[in-house]
């Protein structure tokens, strides 16, 4: 500064231009120091200095507005091809053959089954992960050691790309290692719940002892519930189970039996059973909740579900870990000073201010998993499923998947209607982003 | 956490010091006369006794072997100089020391009967207990009213009138209660620095305490708040017992009883408050009062 004041101090009036320049020159080469030990010769001017601070925010401004812009080429080329593919049918239609009639609905829900649940399994598992390995950090050292090697393996695990967990996944989740095959039956799973089965008598108005005169009687199906082990079961004195296969699916309708040896119509069960155990071709069928669960869990949307967990768990962990990290201690301190017990301080002071950083992790997490194809691919395989999921372990496939198989197709016609399920993909993906960052902010704003 | 919290009636009855306290607690029974705090009574109850008290920061000696008792309803005041080893001594009557796994200690603390430095001791009963205030006001991002009823809930169940009763209390004794009162349910870090500083006062008395430990409660704070928490603080004297760890020879010679003076882990002296500031034992007492280092 005291170079400023000595010019100052010069008479610029009467002076040319030139000469204040000169006098400024003079004034820069020999700076005052005050003393301090350096030389002064050595200053940088501030010109140069300016220069680059301009120069390195123009950089940042090109690359950022690069970033921007090929983002935008890209939405934007994804638009023109894929908007006028855009119907309803390409929402709510099935796969078909012909690309005008072919939708993605079984895909759409398929994806919703897969995220909804792996959402389910992954964000308590992640979130309560992160939380013992930052918030109940053990005074023992060799149980610290196992904490930070478990820290070390999280760590690695978000950087394994995501067709090494479809592998795993296969061999984990898909077949359970082989550990519940049955060596006595062939197939089919060796321990389920939520399933009933029936023994299917079709066809029996052909029947001459259950011939009723009935003419309707031909869309009569019987049906008589089994062991899911395989043999029958007794057929029980009451309440026997008949159905009849109509347009609003399996309706119970009133069974009437004519004993072989009177020749008389009657409901008795004993009868009932004897006539259709001796004269009927049995069939299986089963009825399957949407909570049906078996052993191993086979090709569906829990193995999807599981191995998509497999993927996300690492990013979902270490974000929700920052986001505990960056709680201050002095609120944690606060809390303890209390008297409040480890689980209340989490539960009431560090979950709480640390949920729009989870949240945040959360969001980012499941964007991946919704567009996640390679895992589901070797889980799923490509095969052609032509129904919506209707439990948890129904066959299904995703969004991604049915693009990548109509991209696949060498007609132009299924190229645009993928471009079409792109748009809904992405439109899907950016409503749901939207949602989680409306709750972030109001839960943000709830805190301040 | 079987004990449930009553509040402390004063033991002292109001001090002339407590202008705010519009009632009195005449039914008590303890009334004694008014006497100035520095002119101590015959020896009062002790509160927090300590013995050879040595504590360890990994390999790093922090304290060396301290003896001293904290006088009941007193106002202690601990100084020295940065890393003299008096907040490690504060967080270990409370045993926040706890949290960090390097620190441990030998020695005994007892806090009236209750061996503090037991393994088996309740930690979470002992820090309702010993209240504790910090350095900077660390209000949570929560209501101010739910600031104040947060300790309670964890240790009570409680009707909403009740919770309202013990905020309005707390609030009243941490003399922030007229400021707050029109807006407990905005957030508490909308408060100033003073303010919040007095609402985590409120806050940690809310829960009953004994002890009140006070971490350089005036640090963060500009001149006028902390008046408003020194003049806080010789009204509650009443109520608690007070340890204060201060760098701000004024304050300790203006509101505690008793102070005592560390000097790198080791306890150098201790004694009246006005003994010491005008008659120090120890000539590194001395210069450390007078400012010649520090």
């Amino acid at each position: 500064m005291s170079g400023n004041d000595s010019h100052g101090d010069s008479p610029l009036q009467g002076q040319s231009p030139d000469a204040s320049t000169t006098e400024a020159v003079k004034q820069q080469a020999e700076p005052v120091t005050n003393g301090a030990p350096f030389d002064a010769s050595k200053l940088v001017t501030s010109r140069n200095r300016i220069t680059k601070d301009i120069r390195f925010r123009q950089m940042c401004i090109v690359t950022a507005s690069a970033s921007v812009l090929i983002l935008v080429f890209l939405l934007g080329s994804l638009l023109v091809s894929g908007l006028p593919a855009l119907s309803w049918t390409l929402l709510t239609g099935y796969p078909e053959p012909e690309p005008e009639n072919a939708g993605l609905w079984p895909a759409l829900m398929g994806t919703l089954w897969v995220c909804t649940m792996c959402a389910l399994i992954t964000l308590p598992l992640g979130i309560g992960t992160a939380i013992l390995l930052e918030e109940f950090t053990p005074r023992n050292k060799l149980a610290r050691n196992v904490l930070s090697l478990i820290q070390l393996n999280i760590t690695n695990l978000a950087g394994v790309p995501s067709v090494v967990y479809g592998i795993i996944g296969l061999t984990a989740f898909v077949s359970m290692f082989s550990l519940f095959d049955d060596a006595d039956s062939t197939d089919g799973p060796s321990m389920e719940m939520g399933a009933v089965y029936f023994d299917q008598f079709s066809n029996v108005a052909s029947d001459p002892f259950l011939n009723t005169g009935d003419a309707d009687a031909r869309e009569r199906y019987f049906l008589i519930p089994v062991d899911s082990r395989g043999a029958p079961v007794t057929v029980p004195k009451t309440g026997m189970l008949a159905y009849e296969n109509g347009e609003a699916g399996f309706a119970t309708v009133e069974i009437l039996a004519i004993d072989p040896f009177t020749d008389e119509v009657s409901a008795d069960a004993d009868i009932m059973s004897r006539t259709i155990d001796n004269t009927s071709t049995p069939g299986r069928i089963s009825e399957k909740q949407w909570y049906y669960l078996r052993l191993p869990f086979g090709r569906g949307v829990v193995a999807g579900a599981l191995t998509l967990m497999l993927v996300i768990l690492p990013v979902i962990i270490i974000s929700t870990q920052e986001a505990l990290r960056a709680v201050p201690a002095t609120l944690r301190a606060g809390a303890l000073g209390l008297g409040a017990t480890p689980w209340q301080v989490v539960w009431n002071v560090t979950l709480p201010s640390a949920i729009p950083g989870i949240m945040t992790g959360a969001i980012l997490a499941m964007s991946r998993a919704i567009g996640e194809t390679a895992p589901i691919l070797i889980i799923a395989g490509i095969v052609y499923i032509r129904s919506a999921p209707q439990h948890l372990m129904d066959d299904c496939t995703v969004m991604p998947l049915q693009i990548y198989n109509w991209i696949q197709r060498p007609q132009d016609e299924f190229h645009e209607i993928a471009a079409g399920g792109i748009v809904i993909l992405l439109a899907i993906l950016l409503t749901f982003n939207a949602v989680a960052i409306l709750i972030r902010h109001r839960m943000q704003n709830k805190l301040r | 956490m079987s004990s449930t919290i009553t509040r402390p009636k004063d033991p002292m009855g109001p001090s002339p010091r407590a202008k705010h306290d519009s009632k009195r607690h005449t039914a008590s029974g303890h009334m004694r006369t008014d006497k100035p705090h520095d002119e101590l009574p015959e020896k009062p109850a002790t509160a927090i006794e300590m013995k050879d008290l040595s504590s360890w920061y990994g390999s790093f000696q922090a304290l060396k072997s301290i003896s001293l008792s904290v006088r009941k309803n007193k106002v202690t005041a601990f100084i020295g100089p940065s890393g003299c080893g008096k907040s490690t001594l504060l967080r270990w009557v409370n045993r926040m020391n706890d949290t960090i796994h390097t620190a441990h200690a030998t020695g005994s603390l007892h806090l009236s009967d209750l061996d503090v430095m037991a393994s088996t001791t309740d930690v979470v009963n002992l820090r309702r207990k010993v209240g504790i205030v910090f350095q900077k006001p660390n209000p949570f991002p929560k209501s101010i009213f739910d600031n104040v009823a947060f300790g309670p809930r964890l240790h009570m169940k409680l009707r909403r009138s009740e919770l309202l009763d013990i905020v309005e209390w707390s609030l009243r004794k941490a003399a922030v209660w007229d400021e707050v009162k029109d807006r407990l349910h905005a957030p508490a870090l909308g408060l100033s620095g003073g303010q919040q500083q007095r609402l985590c006062i409120a806050r940690t008395i809310a829960v009953g305490p004994e002890v009140l430990l006070m971490d350089e409660p005036c640090s963060a704070l500009d001149p006028g708040s902390t008046l408003a928490i020194e003049e806080l603080m010789n009204e509650l004297r009443n109520l608690y017992t007070i340890v204060i760890v201060t760098h701000n020879m004024q304050q300790a010679s203006r509101c505690s009883d008793e102070t005592a003076f560390f000097f790198e882990g080791k306890l150098i002296e201790m004694n009246d408050t006005r003994s010491i500031f005008t008659n120090p034992q120890s000539q590194r007492t001395e210069d450390y009062i007078s400012g010649r280092f520090g």
